[in-house]
């Protein structure tokens, strides 16, 4: 008994929950039951075993991309932060006193519960063969595994000087992701299979085999019927050489062990609770154990309505814990067994498989398509009637997957042969999602709950039906399915669907964008005579001059184009709270001369402009009023500066370290990079404005991976990542494409930001584009790297006419005496400056007076006192 | 009417400029008899003066707003924070879901103007 | 041990005073065109050795970190931290690099001495 050690903290009148375990499920269920618990019900203490707080183990193999332990961390760090909520890290639970209801702590301590939560996971399985213990041999299941692994293999790589030789035992999902784990850190990998196929769970013979020719095109050798009798130490003690069952051999320095994994449900054991006869603790729809005080999560519990089988996936165990938060909340929720679909991307392979993939349903048909040539295998499982959708299995494109998955059981229109063909074979058949299918699998919403978000809640764009229902708010893979059904609904509804532009334009951005592109339209007066009513507004107006600027990149106040400009693209300046402007040049990189600095810092003082250093690495000039922007840009320009495009929809800056012309760490010239990439993309108008970043070393100083476009050097050359944005929303870049050379990454940005230019909605970031493309990245990657759409040239074409034909705005202006007219105070009295502008002096600068200063008359600085005697 | 001259007419209409000086769709800001106007030129020809200051900034910018139509309305829209005014009676059509500056109508004040002989004039004690 | 290198075709030159050097803060100094790092540790005891870091090719080494390995008092590069011997100049830490091309991995050391309130440098030649 644990009467002995005394109790840690004091029961308060709040019900205490202990969870035990802080893996991905207990972080589920306590940011679920935080959430849900409105009234400050409950208390909650988690133990977790592990020095962090709950990471991301899915993403582990991005680890090796370079990701540290805090990247991995999930969700909000501020839920630890929380008043109820306590995470204790180091704190491994030995027993369980149920008479008590306490748990004691491996410290000796004790800690009492009202209800317990078990989310204890799972632990990586190795079989008991001799060696297994040696050095040089890892699971394959923790941040710490894998940050040994990697050590391992960077020491012995530095020892041998010569590529580490490795192998995984095991060739389901984690020895997939382990193998290229290895082949990442530059180590060669042999997968070692004991079934005939890899990814048996998944996959059939014929998968297995299509999956096995597509890795093995990557460099990974495979063997498979293979059982791995010892691992065999060399002359040092580390493991040397892998021995199998039938007699063969193989030289290794590193092996992992990624032969699956057991629940653990020792605890319970320990406890007495129903333990099921593969593993974990049994569990009913409820969540709930033998003892209704306990209940148990994720892959240590075994349900019911998985055949008490643990299933080690993470949906699963998410869904388990909200049920478990329900029941706590006094709900009615069920817990009615996992949806074993996967989607999985192994060393850039796609593999899917979802419902009756093996065709166990009596008298199921099977649709085979399958093309050696390409490596893609693909095959649909039907009701004996070819009608219904009973499930399905992808290798290599698994385009289809996603719009098919929600189908189970329901029929499929035409042809199912349609779903399987090369895309674009085959017109394929639109699809209308049952109300009980899964649309967003992470927070477990249906097609259903979509619809009535829409229909009942009067949700009526994206933004509303992801805060109502919490689709697409986990990993946002599903927002372009989302997207379909509340479109396929608000039609049905007879409500436009909210693309519409304005009142003026029913088309969207990207619509009008194709439309004038084609019809080849040069004005607003002829755009909207022909594609829209009326005579335009804030809305359309702006737009159709981006779109214009973005397919011809004449100048903005050409033609009629000057009146459909925003204020600060129609004055070439931002507008600042009082009506006056801010002024920004050029300098590309953040790179400028002494001399240059002169020229800014003398215009400064002499038309007396507030000085800002800006974030973009430039500098921003304040107080500027109309009519002296163009005696300032003259000045600016006689010193051979230009525009800064800080006020346009267009590229902004390139922010840059210094890379290797200085710095000890760089690997790359990252300032010549960012000024070649500044001077490419300047000018170029987009739906929004766009940044980019280069940094010289994997240190990335210039927060490359915040911006639309960043740019990592590597020993080999670059890594691009793509659609990092700040702002409301922040958002990190990905992985677009790895180990570039600089004319490569110029070929694919150019492509991604024109593909971005003309398919975005108005106003839209590249994050949220790239998040509801249909597809996602991945499709967008196939669409500029491997031309899939057969676009490319199109979009190279379009690039290199931006920059055949750029010009400084500013330079352009300064010589046209009847746009120079635009810049006059006023009309009938143009020496005259606005008279209501005044300032008062801050830290030796000026700044706009406020209202009280104003009404007080202190110390005012009028503009007459600024002005410029030249 | 005949107007030849400012100095021949009542002291509240005032000669501006020439029509000329006028670009479609492009507004401009007067100042007359320390009063700052907004002037613009419509698709159409037509000639519309209202308050500079935009109401929900204090600003005096509303001549270089975006000018457009609501439903066959002609409107300009504020270049600070986007509220859209009727060019006709100066309502404001949309406040963006805010407030005026202290002590600011929401409404713009929207001067009577006539065109003679080439010249914009406009009427200041007809404000509204 | 004090090593007493050979300084047979050198000759002593005075470098600055004792009171100049802070304890365990190097100088740089520049001896018939060489630069050497010179420092005081806190036993008292004075060192010197070239200011040339072989692994970046800069010349720093009188800014790197003082300390010891063992008993050996030691000095890292403020670069690559490479850390090395002030008594010999041998390299003891190379943190897996190669130093630049034609430059050996250790440092060669010179004779250092006070003289009443003098520092002396007496150049070690090949």
């Amino acid at each position: 008994m644990l009467s002995g050690a005394g109790r840690e903290g004091t029961r308060m009148s709040n019900e205490r929950i202990v969870v035990v375990g802080a893996g991905m499920v207990a972080h589920r269920f306590v940011s679920t039951l935080l959430e849900r618990d409105t009234d400050g019900r409950f208390e909650v203490e988690v133990y977790g075993e592990e020095p962090y707080a709950p990471y991301d183990r899915v993403a582990l193999t991005s680890y090796f991309q370079g990701k540290s332990p805090e990247d991995l961390l999930l969700g909000e760090p501020s839920l630890w932060d929380h008043d109820s909520v306590t995470l204790h890290r180091d704190a491994p639970v030995v027993a369980i006193d149920r008479e008590a209801r306490a748990v004691r702590l491996a410290d000796g301590r004790d800690a009492a519960y009202d209800h317990l939560v078990l989310a204890t996971g799972s632990y990586a399985w190795a079989p008991p063969v001799p060696g297994v213990d040696l050095p040089g041999v890892f699971m394959y299941r923790t941040v710490d595994d894998v940050a040994r692994l990697r050590e391992w293999v960077e020491t012995r790589q530095r020892f041998f000087n010569r590529p580490v030789r490795g192998a995984v035992i095991g060739g389901g999902l984690l020895g997939l992701e382990a193998a290229g784990a290895l082949q990442s850190m530059g180590a060669t990998s042999t997968v070692v299979e004991f079934a005939d196929r890899l990814m048996a769970l998944q996959v059939d013979d014929s998968g297995g085999e299509a999956l096995k020719r597509l890795i093995e095109k990557l460099g990974v050798t495979v063997r498979t019927g293979a059982a791995t009798s010892e691992v065999r130490a060399d002359r040092d003690g580390n493991a040397g050489t892998l021995v199998f069952s039938d007699g063969g051999e193989q030289l290794v320095d590193v092996v992992v062990f990624a032969t699956g994994i057991r629940p653990r449900d020792d605890l319970g054991r320990g406890a007495g609770l129903g333990i099921g006869e593969r593993g974990g603790v049994l569990v009913d729809d409820t969540s709930l154990t033998s003892d209704p005080a306990i209940s148990a999560i994720g892959e240590c519990a075994a349900a019911a309505a998985d055949g008490h089988l643990s299933v080690g996936l993470i949906a699963p165990g998410n869904t388990m814990a909200d049920v478990a938060v329900d029941r706590l909340l006094g709900g009615d929720a069920h817990y009615l067994g996992a949806d074993t679909a996967t989607k999985l991307k192994l060393l850039g392979v796609d593999v899917a498989s979802f419902g009756d993939a093996f065709a166990q349903t009596p008298g199921a048909l099977e649709v085979v398509y399958s093309d050696p040539f390409s490596g893609d295998y693909k095959k649909l499982v039907m009701t004996d009637d070819a009608s219904t959708l009973l499930g399905g299995m992808f290798v290599g494109d698994a385009s289809a997957y996603a719009t098919l998955r929600p189908m189970i059981g329901a029929k499929l229109p035409g042809d199912p042969s349609a779903w399987i063909l090369p895309e674009g074979a085959v017109e394929r058949p639109e699809l209308e999602l049952p109300d009980a299918a899964t649309v967003c699998s992470c927070n477990n919403v249906t097609a259903g709950t979509i619809r009535d978000a829409v229909n009942h809640e009067g949700c009526h764009d994206l933004g509303s039906v992801k805060s109502c229902t919490k689709a697409g708010t986990a990993c946002g893979s599903c927002l372009p399915l989302v997207k379909k059904v509340m479109a396929g609904e608000l039609e049905k509804a007879g409500l436009e669907v909210s693309n519409a532009l304005c009142e003026h334009f029913t088309l969207s951005r990207a619509q009008l964008f194709s439309a004038i592109h084609v019809a080849e339209l040069r004005t607003f007066t002829e755009v909207i005579e022909r594609f829209g009513a009326g005579h335009g507004c804030d809305i359309c107006k702006p737009t159709v001059g981006s779109i214009l600027a973005s397919i011809h990149n004449e100048h903005v106040l050409g033609g009629d184009r000057a009146a459909l400009q925003d204020t600060n693209d129609r004055v070439m300046a931002n507008m600042q709270k009082d009506g006056t402007y801010s002024v920004v040049p050029r300098i590309p990189g953040g790179e400028i001369t002494p001399a240059r600095l002169k020229v800014i810092a003398e215009v400064a003082e002499d038309f007396g402009l507030y000085t800002k250093i800006t974030g973009g690495q430039r500098i921003d000039l304040f107080g500027a009023r109309l009519e002296q922007l163009p005696q300032i840009w003259k000045r600016l320009v006689d010193a051979g500066m230009e525009s800064g495009h800080a006020y346009g929809k267009s590229l902004r800056t390139v922010k840059s370290c210094v890379g290797s012309t200085w710095c000890r760490y760089g690997v790359q010239d990252s300032a010549s990079m960012a000024i070649a990439l500044e001077l490419r993309y300047r000018g170029l108008r987009s739906p929004h404005k766009i940044k980019l970043a280069a940094s010289g070393c994997a240190r990335e100083c210039a927060e490359a991976r915040g911006k639309d476009v960043g740019l990592i050097a590597t020993e080999k050359g670059w890594n691009v990542y793509v659609g990092g944005n700040g702002g409301f929303t922040p958002a990190h870049a990905e992985l677009l494409v790895a180990d570039v050379t600089d004319e490569e990454a110029f070929t694919y940005i150019d492509r991604y930001l024109m593909l971005y230019i003309r398919t975005a909605d108005r106003l839209q970031r590249t994050a949220p584009w790239q998040a509801e493309y249909e597809g996602g990245l991945d499709e967008i990657r196939r669409v500029v790297v491997e031309d899939s759409l057969g676009i490319c040239a199109e979009l190279d074409a379009h690039m290199a006419h931006h920059l055949d034909t750029y010009e400084d705005e500013w330079k352009a202006v300064l010589s046209d005496p009847e746009r120079l007219q635009q810049f006059t105070s006023f009309v009938n009295a143009p020496d005259t400056a606005d008279p209501s502008l005044a300032y008062v002096e801050q830290r030796g600068q000026i700044r706009p007076a406020t209202a009280e200063e104003r009404a007080s008359g202190a110390v005012l600085i009028a503009p007459a006192r600024l002005e410029v005697h030249a | 009417m005949t107007v030849t001259a400012a100095s021949s007419v009542a002291s509240s209409r005032v000669v501006v400029c020439d029509y000329d000086r006028l670009s479609p769709e492009l507004g401009v800001a007067a100042l007359v008899e320390g009063v700052q106007i907004a002037l613009f030129r419509l698709w159409d020809g037509s000639v519309h003066a209202v308050q500079n200051r935009c109401p929900f900034s204090g600003a005096q910018v509303m001549s270089r707003g975006i000018t457009g139509d609501r439903g066959g309305v002609p409107t300009v829209a504020s270049p600070i924070y986007k509220q859209v005014f009727s060019l006709l009676d100066g309502s404001c059509l949309v406040t963006m879901d805010k407030e005026p500056v202290a002590g600011a109508a929401a409404d713009l004040v929207v001067y009577p103007v006539s065109i003679d002989n080439g010249q914009v004039i406009i009427d200041l004690a007809g404000g509204e | 041990m004090t090593a007493v290198p050979d300084t047979a075709s050198s000759t002593a030159t005075r470098v600055c005073a004792l009171g100049d050097l802070t304890p365990e803060l190097g100088v740089a100094a520049l001896v018939e065109g060489v630069q050497v790092a010179i420092f005081l540790l806190a036993d008292g005891s004075l060192h010197c050795v070239q200011n040339l870091d072989p692994f970046s090719g800069a010349s720093v080494m009188s800014r790197g970190i003082t300390g010891s390995r063992g008993d050996v008092p030691t000095i890292a590069s403020p670069i690559y931290k490479q850390v090395f011997s002030l008594l010999d100049g041998a390299c003891l830490v190379t943190m897996d690099k190669e130093p630049k091309e034609g430059l050996a991995p250790g440092l060669r050391v010179h004779a250092v001495a006070a003289e009443g309130d003098a520092v002396v440098v007496t150049l070690a030649r090949d």
